[in-house]
């Protein structure tokens, strides 16, 4: 039962995945002050903005979001199936391969070899790495922790899991290979859409949530309020999530009927989002006082409120008449950023908070850096996706009077700057919770390494 | 609620979430109205001649063809896509600030595989911009946004120029782009006009308010 779960794998994926996040919002903020003129860069080929915002998207995508998960995924899945992963040594291969995929991705994006497919700009060369490293991914846990435990029903968390397990490799191979190589124009722009939603709504959903149903037990010490809701929300999710795609390309050339269908399947996001948010709430009303001391439960809270209004807008702003005015505009970057930061970035932070005392066998370094990355984030992302959001409803409503094009880019500039404070907000965030987990892993180590010479010293004697 | 047990079985789990309902919207709303748009006719979209302006780049419509792909592969490593998107909505006022409303046949060609729609307009939209402004506003406008618009926030995009000269000269990559950027909406209908004639411009419908 010890060596159910490799720590030291769990750790490589942990810690790379908070040198990403440093990275990767440095980055955002670079790109967002080319908006205010005061970009640092300019004139420097293989720094210019639209590359560094290609890092920026991609480093979110797969080098945070996707080290995070795959350490909350091996360390979750063998603790509720009770079985290891198939191999320790194929998960480090994979480490290291999928790590050095990730760094070549940024070096050949910002050299010039980017892929035109949003959040898939992996250059075209690395496509078909990735993919497999995916697969021996989805083997490693599949083979190793859920086929062997097949035989009794699963909990909640290894459903969304398994199924994300599934879709990731299906979904990554549609998207980068169609309609690059397949489809030309709007047949491409189909897929690509369907590829755009299912990136976030089939890999990082269900793996988030899944992580989520595993926390809440364990963190409240009771059950989570209702099971029938979670099973509600899995197969809502299974069954409108992959139909939502063309949403994100409405009033384009795509076949009407195909934009009618996707509108109607994100009307079904609603009852998805209800049952999971009731659910995370219903359990963590059980105890409030739990939920304030503990920082983990803290940040799950505040990701399931950004997770119900993301949601909400979602359901809402995919309507034909409310897209007139809000596609192209800020309010859909506000509200990508809900998500990835605010939902599913926050959660992560639940699971490291959780996951780094076990790994290190000391607590938290400091308790107020704790408060000041949990603030400054929550502000930093509150703050940033109410001036987008109101950035895009100047800008669509502007659009739509006809003024001249420079006059909305001119009225925009100070949701700009809030934009980029906001940004700073976070940024410093960043920092508290870097120096925090660096410090608590140094200590966790000096006394692993006492503990060590102690246990030398008792030996000779 | 016995039967329900089943959901939470592995089988089920991986064949009717995992496989079926992703390989159903996947089908329904993937593949087939894919193959619906992969059907349509775009002969209008066809390369005949190079354009009045680029002759003196351009000895033959090859190498012009040449040039476009190249001005396309640059337009997306520097991710022009994601600040200017490349279609025309039919609302939102939109054909009268930029020209036609995009239509599914025009993009079946090609050029635009991979499609560069985009989803974001920091910058106008570029699906019509063939013959609205010069080579030379272009040109202007690549080195250093802010000369011909003075509140833009597109980054300048010197390194196509060679700086030797005075005034710098685009290299080949910069004329390129050019290429590809005046090319695009050359086949629609508003603007099949003597190239760069603005009195020859379609008036644009009146606005919808």
């Amino acid at each position: 039962m010890k060596n159910l779960v490799s720590y030291p794998l769990i750790k490589a994926h942990l810690l790379i995945s908070i040198l990403y996040i440093m990275i990767v919002v440095l980055a955002g903020l670079a790109y967002s002050l080319q908006f205010i003129d005061l970009f640092p860069f300019p004139h420097i080929e293989f720094l210019s903005p639209g590359r560094i915002r290609m890092v920026h998207t991609q480093g979110v995508a797969y080098a945070w979001i996707a080290n995070i998960f795959f350490a909350l995924i091996m360390y979750i899945v063998p603790k509720l199936t009770e079985k290891r992963i198939f191999s320790e040594k194929l998960g480090w291969f994979i480490f290291y391969i999928y790590n050095f995929l990730v760094l070549a991705t940024v070096v050949m994006i910002l050299g010039g070899y980017a892929q035109a497919l949003e959040w898939g700009e992996t250059p075209k060369l690395l496509d078909p790495f990735i993919s497999v490293i995916v697969v021996l991914f989805v083997l490693n846990i599949v083979a190793g922790s859920i086929w062997p435990a097949r035989s009794k029903p699963f909990y909640v968390s290894v459903w969304y899991i398994l199924a994300a397990l599934i879709w990731t490799p299906l979904v990554y191979v549609m998207g980068n290979f169609l309609p690059e190589y397949v489809f030309e124009g709007t047949g491409g722009a189909t897929i690509t859409s369907m590829y755009i939603h299912d990136l976030v709504g089939l890999f990082v959903t269900p793996v988030g949530i899944g992580m989520v149903y595993y926390l809440l037990p364990v963190l409240m010490r009771r059950p989570l309020y209702s099971h029938s809701l979670s099973l509600i929300g899995f197969w809502g999710l299974a069954f409108f999530y992959p139909m939502n795609s063309a949403h994100h390309f409405l009033w384009s050339p795509i076949p009407m009927w195909t934009q009618y269908a996707s509108i109607v399947a994100s009307v079904g996001v609603h009852v998805v989002v209800y049952t999971v948010v009731f659910n995370i709430f219903a359990t963590l009303a059980a105890d409030w006082k739990r939920v304030i001391d503990d920082i983990s439960l803290r940040f799950i809270f505040v990701g399931a409120l950004c997770y119900l209004v993301t949601c909400i807008q979602c359901a809402i702003h995919t309507t034909l008449s409310v897209q007139e005015i809000i596609h192209f505009t800020d309010w859909v970057v506000g509200h990508a950023h809900l998500v990835l930061f605010g939902t599913f970035s926050f959660w992560a932070f639940a699971f490291i908070y959780f996951i780094l005392p076990k790994l290190t066998g000391v607590k938290i370094f400091s308790e107020s850096l704790k408060e000041w990355h949990f603030w400054l984030s929550t502000l930093g992302i509150v703050i940033m996706d109410i001036g987008l959001m109101c950035a895009g409803l100047v800008q669509g409503h502007m659009w739509k009077s006809l003024v001249p094009f420079i006059d909305t880019v001119v009225a925009s500039k100070p949701y700009w700057w809030v934009r980029t404070l906001s940004g700073v907000a976070i940024l410093v965030g960043e920092i508290c919770f870097l120096i925090n987990i660096v410090m608590t892993c140094l200590s966790g180590w000096e006394k692993s390494r006492g503990k060590n010479e102690g246990s030398q010293e008792s030996r000779a004697f | 609620m016995k039967g329900l047990k089943s959901l939470e079985r592995f089988s089920t789990l991986f064949l009717v979430a995992g496989l079926i309902c992703f390989l159903i919207a996947f089908g329904l709303l993937g593949v087939w109205p894919a193959l619906m748009t992969d059907k349509l006719d775009n002969s209008a979209g066809e390369i005949k001649e190079v354009p009045r302006d680029f002759k003196i780049y351009y000895q033959s419509v090859d190498e012009y063809k040449k040039a476009l792909f190249l001005g396309k592969q640059i337009y997306i490593k520097e991710a022009c896509w994601h600040c200017h998107s490349q279609y025309i909505r039919p609302v939102g006022n939109e054909s009268p600030r930029y020209g036609l409303v995009s239509t599914a046949g025009e993009y079946q060609n090609e050029l635009n595989k991979p499609h560069l729609f985009g989803t974001r307009r920091v910058g106008p939209d570029l699906i019509r911009e063939a013959g609205k402004r010069t080579n030379d506003w272009h040109f202007a406008h690549l080195y250093n946004p802010k000369s011909t618009e003075p509140m833009s926030v597109m980054p300048s995009y010197t390194w196509y120029f060679d700086k030797s000269t005075n005034p710098p000269k685009p290299t080949p990559e910069g004329v390129a782009l050019v290429a590809y950027l005046q090319s695009l909406g050359a086949w629609a209908a508003d603007v099949k006009r003597t190239q760069f004639d603005t009195n020859q411009i379609t008036m644009p419908p009146e606005p919808d308010f």
